[in-house]
């Protein structure tokens, strides 16, 4: 390990990329602190106007659900076709339907 | 000991990859995936971030003396980018559980690589135009088709980068074309720095497939899309129109269009000092290291003064505790 051990702790970085769409994240970076997570994020992550507003979450604070597709987190969706507008037959000629 | 339990249990993890991978579908950061992939994704991010953090120098050194405001503002931001280029591939490469410390460190101890391109010296202002045209035009080459890399936090970094070079090449070209209209000594710097640059800027492909003993692993894992070979191809059919438009020659007597294969026939690439340069004995080497480990050595107070102002603000606010390293990644 190198003597910046402990080191600057990560951060999530997410964009706004104009008004009316959400913050997406973007990647992460390296700060002392949040307030320069913020500036860090605005040079690393905005360098030709990709962003209107930025949010920095310490990566330690993120909680996320299992990465598997197969996870049974994601089971009680699978099952509820009829909650999908195409699991209903509608006549082809009823209009604006 | 590894029970039959545990190892039909990684055969299933294990297939479930390889069928992720089959269906061009991205691996993620925790998603399960086969050791030797991750080493492998370690390494080529690696390598790929050290090459952009050491790439800074060699036109780094013309800021200073840049010929005008123009020129200089350009080159500063060019610099910039290839920074935040080094950064997108460090954090991309510690989603896979790297350190980035522990990264920079095996970068000064030379025990990870950088591009072999970057230990070449610039000699003149037009180094700065043909590295732009030349080696960004070779990595452009490289780069997009890692866009579709198997590795997601890869292929998103790849994406953003690839729209940053498309500013570096054309700078790079059109720096060229206004020093080919000026005097005859301006053209001929030019034509000097193509010739020293062209020979380095086709190594950047790297070994002859019939010596790239890993490209087939690499292809089958989607993390490597085209071969070496069919990679440096491309490159010399994309860049031969472009030198005739500039005015500068090739230095290449054997390169020649060949219509019978559609592409250009080239002359042979010198292996042998490929192989001197990549282990370390090319012009720059222990120049190129010495300067980076100077940048962190000398930057060492402000990484812990902004960590214990950091702290003595948490305190004086009474909040959370002091920082911690690491965590999770989404």
């Amino acid at each position: 390990m190198s003597e910046i051990s402990p080191g600057w702790p990560l951060f999530e970085v997410f964009l706004r990329g104009k008004r009316g769409l959400n913050h997406v994240h973007v990647g992460s970076l390296h700060a002392a602190d949040p307030e320069m997570a913020l500036h860090h994020a605005r040079d690393l992550y905005t360098r030709r106007n990709e962003g209107v507003s930025i949010w920095v979450v310490r990566a330690a604070d993120i909680t996320a659900s299992s990465p598997d597709e197969k996870d049974p987190f994601f089971a009680p969706s699978g099952d509820k076709v009829y909650r999908h507008p195409t699991f209903y037959a509608i006549p082809d000629d009823v209009p604006h339907m | 000991m590894t029970t039959v339990q545990e190892q039909e249990q990684e055969q299933d993890l294990e297939a479930h990859f390889d069928d992720t991978i089959s269906r061009m579908n991205r691996i993620e950061p925790r998603d399960w995936m086969p050791d030797a992939y991750r080493a492998t994704m370690i390494r080529q991010i690696a390598q790929h971030a050290h090459s952009e953090i050491i790439g800074m120098q060699p036109e780094g050194n013309w800021i200073t003396r840049a010929p005008s405001l123009r020129r200089k503002a350009i080159l500063l931001a060019k610099v910039q980018d290839e920074a935040g280029h080094g950064m997108y591939l460090y954090s991309a490469a510690e989603t896979l559980g790297a350190d980035r410390a522990d990264l920079t460190e095996k970068l000064i101890s030379s025990r990870q690589k950088y591009s072999s391109i970057f230990n070449y010296p610039t000699l003149t202002y037009a180094d700065v135009g043909v590295i732009g045209w030349l080696v960004d035009g070779a990595a452009i080459c490289n780069q997009v088709p890692l866009c579709r890399s198997s590795y997601g936090p890869y292929g998103r970094a790849m994406i953003r980068i690839c729209k940053e070079e498309s500013f570096h090449q054309r700078q790079g070209y059109e720096l060229l074309l206004t020093m080919m209209r000026g005097t005859q000594a301006q053209r001929d710097m030019v034509q000097d720095a193509t010739d020293r640059y062209w020979w380095p800027s086709l190594m950047m492909f790297g070994p002859p497939d019939a010596n790239s003993p890993n490209t087939e692993q690499s292809m089958r894992w989607g993390v490597k899309r085209h071969t070496n070979d069919e990679l440096r191809q491309r490159f010399v059919d994309m860049t031969v129109p472009q030198a005739e438009k500039l005015g500068v020659t090739l230095p290449d007597p054997d390169l020649r269009w060949n219509p019978g294969r559609g592409h250009h026939d080239f002359g042979p690439v010198d292996w042998a000092e490929f192989k001197a340069v990549v282990a370390g004995n090319g012009p720059c080497n222990a120049q190129r290291l010495a300067r980076r480990k100077a940048a962190h050595d000398e930057g060492a107070w402000v990484r812990e003064a902004a960590l214990a102002h950091a702290a003595k603000s948490q305190a004086d606010q009474g909040e959370r505790t002091r920082p911690s390293a690491g965590g999770l990644h989404v």
